[in-house]
């Protein structure tokens, strides 16, 4: 019978309550370890047409006449169109259309930024839209700008309200410490740069509109573009089979696919609109700079008594105040801690959210502050968050931590502190750091998925999630392989298409996995069950001794042993269909996840470079359905992380708010060369409490504590604090400097004192 | 004159091209050849390579009429035994710079077939891979022949 309940959902840190039907009966939790296909290593199913050129990307469609889209951007960082004319572009040759402010979603008068798309071409070639935009006539009426965050803050300029938390009295506690520490840390705006820019190709078919999109959410989109066009829901199809990367800033559809869904509508063409690499660079989105003064007092014996911080997130003209303050409430058992978070409204891009947003920043501040107390206290670090492990998170339970476990992991790494620092000469400075990562990840509902079993014995698994790269196509096929009793290679996975399957989460927050994962799993089991009662019926047996197993139909006295698809073919063209939805998370306890980092690196105090040497990970996220696809997750978060923390810095022109590195030469990423040793391990251990598939999220937990770890690495090598990120030559020059000025100031007291 | 003739994976091709468009733009728009990327088109990322005479070269600024030797392109590398390589050492994520890691290192091979880790970082390090698909990148190339 259908249950109708009342839940709670998760998404990177931001809570709703929503209804939701429950209609299957729980299975039971798999045991933990590697299983017949879940838990084993198994190559990603599309794999190799990715390789060899042949999947199709958004960037790849090319239909018949399809027309091409440039945009017209704000040379401003806040101005107002107060007169524009669109007549000498539409009659340039090619030219087919043309939108201005308010005529699409995201073209807007008032542009904010600098880069603020206010018109749109589109013609029969890229070329000629981009030279139909000289002829537009704007004339700007500009207003005041604001780039400064504190200077927003000071004005009340916020993107939203100022979010205050405390528990127990920080005050008194700080006030009773044996030890306080302050800092001042500092994260500079950094780009998502996915290979595939933001775009999409908008064509109407009758009253539909089909909309191929390079997207993080395929439903999202349906019902955003919907809602703008006034719509229904089933009169928009979202397609993205495959799309190159997004990092955070494809979950909702932008201006390019509002843009295009109109110049269609116009010109009844089907309409590309691409941002170029360089409008990528400006206005597709980043993870805001921060600025985080962090207090952390403690009793001698190295337990943590008091924690505040004030965070401010520099979050642009849009976007939202991401949980800079959350590692701080939650990582730690203290009991009393206060926070205060503002965001501050200025007139730079865009935020959007961005591989685990605000609690990356948050961690190097607090993961620092944590270091330069266990040095004060001349404790080491990883005994210091030892001894402060928290046991409940804001007095809710865990539905399952395994921290402890991954510091386990971590130790046989930490030991080699010794032998790496004894690599140091007079130049080259050697030394290891660490940090933890406390992040959400377990997902939620709803999410539905349907699956097929046709008379050859073949399993489709349809569902409208997507897969932007991370595996998780092959990794609902490993469950539904899993459940059914079949090889993997029985099992295709369809997704990608809001018009041929059900609805499916978003793929953020480390949430695809746990969210859509169950949901297989259900769907699996409910067509196992009708397969088994058709076989029960066949062979005049019990359903309960029957079990499907490698692909055959067996019982439990072994008499019968039958291929499923001679079952099954039995049936000739009938198909055997199940469902299957998400559940409920469990009421009153907090579903997250953890993991820790200990990083070599080598430090050159003469010139300020850095080397990370190595990195070991140690991970908890519950069951690990694919050992091969998440050893990659992990890999690729590190690396990332480590661009964010030496190479990688939006710049902009604090004059004018025009963005500087606007190119890949000068918005650096990482590159083959820059890559460490990265040794992975997980608990994998099953959160018995979540979901029946025990799994949560790890897209975004390995990139939480990179920063902070190679942070501390430096210190521990140089005995110098680095403050901001990213640990450019000039910071690392300027902390080494202020360290030597801090020994020598030591040194002078001592003599002193004697 | 608009026309120009290429060998593009070993077949003869005869396109209209405006001058100044590029041999990315001419393969994917012209010839349908959309397994080279262009990701940032200009020259920068590695998406778009090719191979001119075995040679690897960012086609994202090439211009098609400059163009004189035998292009190779993904679809003229399909059953190059790097493909299962990368398939099996997962070094493919989203996908959208691996034709052109996969061009690059077919180039490498062919002209080194036992490279050197630092053989592999130098001839690999043009092409860029957000998702960090790096260390899996280096260990395909070490086993390409299985």
């Amino acid at each position: 019978m259908a249950r109708l309940i009342r839940t709670e959902k998760e998404v990177e840190g931001r809570f709703e309550e929503l209804w939701l039907v429950v209609e299957e009966d729980p299975l039971q939790q798999w045991p933990a370890g590697p299983q017949s296909v879940v838990g084993r290593p198994a190559v990603r199913q599309d794999a190799p047409e990715r390789a060899r050129g042949e999947a199709r990307y958004t960037a790849d469609i090319q239909l018949p006449g399809m027309l091409h889209t440039a945009v017209l951007r704000s040379p401003h960082a806040h101005a107002r169109v107060k007169r524009i004319d669109l007549a000498p572009a539409l009659a340039l040759p090619g030219v087919r259309g043309a939108l201005g402010p308010g005529e699409a979603q995201g073209l807007d008068e008032e542009a904010g930024f600098a880069g603020a798309p206010v018109a749109a071409v589109a013609a029969d070639t890229f070329a000629q839209a981009r030279a139909a935009l000289a002829a537009i006539d704007v004339e700007w009426e500009q207003l005041e700008v604001v780039l400064d965050p504190d200077d927003a803050i000071a004005r009340k300029q916020f993107t939203s309200d100022p979010v205050e938390y405390a528990r127990g009295g920080f005050e008194q506690a700080l006030a009773e410490a044996d030890v306080v520490v302050e800092g001042t840390y500092r994260t500079a705006v950094v780009l998502h740069n996915s290979m595939e820019t933001h775009q999409a190709v908008c064509d109407w078919v009758g009253d539909t509109l089909n909309v191929y999109i390079s997207t993080q959410y395929i439903w999202g989109v349906r019902d955003a573009v919907a809602e703008a066009l006034g719509i229904p829901g089933d009169k928009v199809r979202v397609v993205c089979e495959f799309m190159g990367g997004g990092f955070g800033a494809k979950n909702d559809p932008g201006e390019y696919t509002f843009i295009a869904a109109e110049l269609a509508k116009r010109t009844r063409r089907p309409v590309h609109c691409a941002l170029t690499r360089r409008e990528e660079n400006t206005a597709a989105g980043n993870r805001n700079a921060t600025i985080q003064k962090l207090t952390v007092g403690a009793r001698s014996d190295g337990t943590i008594v008091a924690l505040g911080g004030e965070f401010t997130n520099a979050v642009g003209w849009s976007g939202w105040s991401a949980g800079t303050d959350g590692p701080m409430q939650m990582l730690y058992a203290c009991d009393n801690v206060r926070t205060i978070r503002y965001g501050a409204k200025i007139n730079t891009p865009p935020m959007k959210a961005f591989r685990a947003p605000g609690f990356v920043e948050g961690t190097f501040g607090l993961e620092c502050l944590i270091d330069e107390l266990a040095a004060k206290l001349d404790m080491d670090p990883l005994e210091l968050r030892r001894k402060n492990y928290a046991s409940a998170n804001d007095g809710k339970p865990y539905s399952s931590k395994n921290l402890m476990q991954c510091y386990e992991l971590a130790q046989k790494h930490w030991d080699r502190r010794d032998e790496v620092r004894a690599r140091s000469d007079d130049t080259w400075k050697h030394g290891v750091g660490m940090a933890s990562q406390i992040w959400y990840g377990g997902g939620g509902p709803p999410s539905y998925a349907w699956t097929r079993v046709t008379s050859d014995g073949r399993v489709s698994v349809i569902t409208a999630m997507q897969d932007i790269g991370t595996g998780t196509r092959t990794a609902m096929a490993q469950i539904a392989a899993e459940e059914l009793g079949v090889p993997l290679d029985r099992v295709e996975v369809v997704l990608g298409d809001s018009a041929r399957g059900p609805y499916a989460t978003l793929s953020a927050g480390s949430s695809t996995t746990p969210s859509v994962g169950p949901a297989v799993r259900a769907a699996a089991a409910d067509v196992k069950r009708q397969i088994i009662e058709i076989a029960a019926q066949r062979h005049d047996l019990e359903e309960r001794v029957i079990d499907i197993k490698d692909g055959m139909v067996v019982s439990a006295d072994g008499n019968l042993s039958q291929p499923l698809e001679e079952l099954v073919g039995l049936l000739e063209d009938a198909q055997i269909l199940g469902k299957g939805a998400r559940g409920p998370n469990p009421t009153g306890m907090s579903v997250l996840t953890f993991g820790v980092q200990v990083v070599e690196v080598a430090v050159d105090v003469e010139t300020g470079e850095v080397r990370v040497e190595r990195v070991a990970a140690a991970h908890d996220v519950g069951r690990i359905i694919n050992p091969l696809g998440a050893r990659s997750q992990v890999e690729g978060g590190i690396i990332q992380g480590i661009g964010h923390t030496l190479s990688e810095q939006r710049l902009m022109d604090m004059e004018t708010g025009r963005i500087l590195t606007t190119s890949l030469d000068a918005y650096r990423m990482p590159t083959i060369a820059d890559v460490p040793e990265i040794v992975c391990e997980f608990v994998d251990e099953p959160d018995e409490h979540l979901t029946s598939l025990g799994s949560k999220g790890l897209g975004e937990p390995p990139i939480i504590p990179i920063s902070a770890a190679i942070a501390n690495a430096i210190r521990d090598a140089t005995g110098a604090d680095v403050h901001e990120l990213p640990i450019t030559r000039e910071e690392m020059l300027r902390a080494l400097r202020e360290a030597d000025e801090k020994a020598r100031e030591r040194q002078r007291e001592s003599i002193g004192a004697r | 004159m608009s026309d120009v003739l290429l060998t593009v994976n070993g077949q003869s091709y005869s396109a209209y091209a405006p001058v100044g468009m590029s041999l990315a733009q001419l393969l994917r728009e012209e010839l349908g050849f959309t397994g080279t990327k262009i990701a940032c088109n200009e020259g920068h990322c590695g998406a778009c390579t090719v191979q001119i005479d075995g040679v690897p070269v960012l086609s994202c600024i090439t211009l098609a009429h400059n163009v004189t030797g035998e292009i190779t392109t993904i679809e003229g590398l399909r059953d190059h035994p790097l493909i299962e390589a990368f398939v099996e050492a997962d070094a493919v994520q989203c996908g959208f710079c691996t034709p052109g890691q996969v061009v690059s290192a077919a180039a490498l091979v062919a002209a080194t077939p036992d490279p050197t880790v630092d053989q592999i970082r130098h001839q690999m390090a043009g092409n860029i891979c957000r998702c960090g698909t790096y260390p899996r990148i280096e260990e395909a190339i070490q086993k390409w022949r299985g």
